[in-house]
């Protein structure tokens, strides 16, 4: 909006002009032209070049606060260069950011102590036990939450006394997760948490994912495991060559939610497939063609992953 | 959640975040086996080794072993600064630690305040245990007077350049690994060429010339001061132990390494 205001320096009437212009703007604007300050990240037309490479190339997002967005795209679409703009570890190249209503790239401590992240590459080697490092860690802000809840929180406390190098793979991500969380963010950011959890590890962490979501913390989620997403995310953005393809809710990513159903069984030994828009009325069509069960009988919509690799066909 | 709920913006005393990042660097360094046994032990075993080996008459009653202890004692600063910033650093830059840190709010000051913790606790144990050496083994004569307020401000304005210079090299340095292949041969000879290992005026005059750049020869030139009876001044190049210029040329290298780290110094590898 700042942008409007020169025009109109010393003039009158036109100051009067201003003061209405950003309202029309916005209103006009939809999600368009200005990011909005009252969501938890905002992004307008988002540019970032390696060389003259577009990773992302015009990305416009909104994520509102207490939301869990999960951002997904094959590799090399422009997640993690995403994510590395918002968490203020990248310069970007044009458009327009703000994250708490901050600019990340002008983002200073007071900032920094309202996010959490969980960066994909984990923290590093450390001499120190798991307890001393949450601690440090509690010590750099100033409403840190008790270093011994949060290791309960992340499953850890039987580990508190061992030393980071002596975890496993799925311990090592909870520790991370713990880091990323003892400065009691209000924005938390987690970049494929869970690569290298096995299925049980992985219900714990979505577990724990949601109990944080409980006590309001904002999420954004990059991940490869769409069941993860769908689990997890209260909407979902497809990022493919440098844009946000699609963000809608889970169940409607891809027109999923009214997407034909695909009705498949066995008749005179033939497997048969039918598409159909009212699969309800379909089957019992068919089950009057049947004296008892139809036999080897599947109604089912397009998965997330169904979906989701259309997209990214589509777009790449 | 509400957004009308105040935003947290409080942080802890500056203070507070140094003592840990003090507590966490001294963990870091001497839980690790390796870096204690290189850093701490290695100018020991040089000290037994060498003053075991050679055997020079420097004149005015000087052996080699109490002529050593100025040039071990310089090895002994070197590796706990520059080597040891060098190699840490670099490695806490590949392994991650650094843009994790970056992604908190605690202060880049915090972080080179435990650095520089690190450095005064390893360099301090480092000559607590070569003069201990030193005494029982050898029976040098220790400093008196005067010369301990000169060990001391030659140790520290050494230490300081040398740990500046040791940022500096880590963020030259392509990673961790590369970090400790580039820096330990560029110890070596400075070290060599700074009459470390043998009396400085062996070293060949263009050796000699070249070594007057670099820290480490102020650095042992000042500490021979210390060390060596004031006859031996003689056999410094300038004839005098120069310790003017010392400060001099070691305040030089802390302002340029200041300057070099303030504009090099990387959180993460590059870019791309």
């Amino acid at each position: 909006m700042g942008a409007l205001t020169p025009a109109g320096r010393g003039h009158c009437v036109l100051v009067q002009k201003d003061s209405l212009l950003p309202t029309t703007r916005k209103l006009a604007a939809g999600p368009g032209r200005e990011p909005d300050p009252d969501a938890a990240i905002s992004v307008r037309g988002l540019v970032k070049r390696y060389g003259d490479r577009a990773a992302v190339d015009g990305l416009d997002l909104d994520i509102r606060r207490g939301e869990i967005f999960a951002l997904l795209g094959p590799n090399g679409a422009g997640k993690t260069t995403t994510v590395e703009v918002l968490e203020g570890y990248r310069k970007r190249d044009g458009g327009d950011v703000r994250v708490l209503g901050v600019d990340p790239a002008r983002g200073g401590r007071r900032w920094k102590a309202q996010l959490g992240i969980v960066l994909q590459s984990g923290a590093g080697d450390s001499q120190l036990s798991v307890r001393e490092l949450l601690k440090a860690r509690a010590s750099y802000y100033a409403e840190a939450r008790d270093p011994d809840e949060v290791l309960e929180l992340v499953g850890l406390t039987d580990k508190a006394g061992a030393r980071g190098r002596t975890l496993s793979g799925g311990q090592r991500r909870r520790l991370d997760v713990a880091l990323g969380i003892v400065g009691r963010p209000r924005l938390l950011f987690l970049d494929e948490p869970t690569t290298g959890f096995d299925p049980e590890a992985r219900r714990q962490f979505w577990a724990l994912i949601r109990s944080l979501r409980d006590l309001g913390t904002t999420m954004l989620l990059t991940t490869h495991y769409l069941d993860e997403a769908e689990a997890l995310a209260d909407r979902v953005g497809v990022l493919a060559r440098g844009q946000l393809a699609e963000v809608a809710v889970p169940a409607a990513l891809g027109g999923r939610g009214t997407a034909p159903a695909v009705v498949r069984w066995t008749e005179d030994g033939v497997r048969r497939t039918a598409e159909t828009a009212t699969p309800t009325a379909f089957v019992r069509e068919l089950a009057a063609r049947f004296p008892g069960e139809v036999p080897d009988l599947t109604v089912a919509r397009p998965t997330l992953e169904d979906v989701y690799l259309k997209m990214i066909g589509d777009n790449s | 959640m509400t957004t009308a709920a105040p935003e947290r913006t409080a942080l802890p005393p500056l203070g507070r975040v140094c003592l840990t990042r003090a507590g966490v660097e001294l963990k870091e360094f001497f839980r690790q086996r390796e870096s204690v046994v290189f850093t701490l032990v290695f100018p020991v075993i040089l000290l037994l080794g060498l003053g075991a080996v050679l055997d020079y008459d420097l004149g005015a009653g000087v052996d080699f072993p109490q002529y050593f202890m100025a040039g071990v004692i310089t090895a002994g600063i070197v590796g706990a600064s520059l080597q040891n910033m060098a190699i840490h650093i670099a490695g806490e830059r590949s392994d991650g630690t650094l843009k994790s840190l970056r992604g908190t709010p605690m202060p880049a000051s915090a972080y080179f305040v435990g650095k520089v913790a690190q450095v005064l606790a390893v360099a301090v144990a480092t000559i607590v245990l070569l003069l201990l050496v030193g005494v029982l083994v050898y029976g040098i004569e220790l400093p008196s007077g005067a010369d301990w307020l000169t060990f001391a401000w030659v140790s520290v304005l050494g230490a300081a350049a040398c740990t500046l210079l040791g940022i500096v090299v880590s963020t030259l340095a392509r990673n961790g690994r590369s970090a400790s292949a580039t820096v330990t041969p560029i110890a070596l000879v400075l070290e060599f060429v700074s009459g470390v290992f043998m009396p400085f005026d062996q070293v060949p005059g263009w050796l000699q010339d070249v070594a007057a750049v670099f820290p480490v020869k102020w650095l042992a030139q000042g500490l021979r001061s210390v060390f060596l009876p004031d006859a031996l001044a003689a056999r410094e190049p300038a004839g005098s132990w120069e310790l003017g210029t010392v400060a001099l040329v070691l305040g030089l290298w802390c302002v340029a390494g200041l300057v070099l780290c303030a504009v090099t110094f990387r959180w993460q590898d590059r870019e791309g």
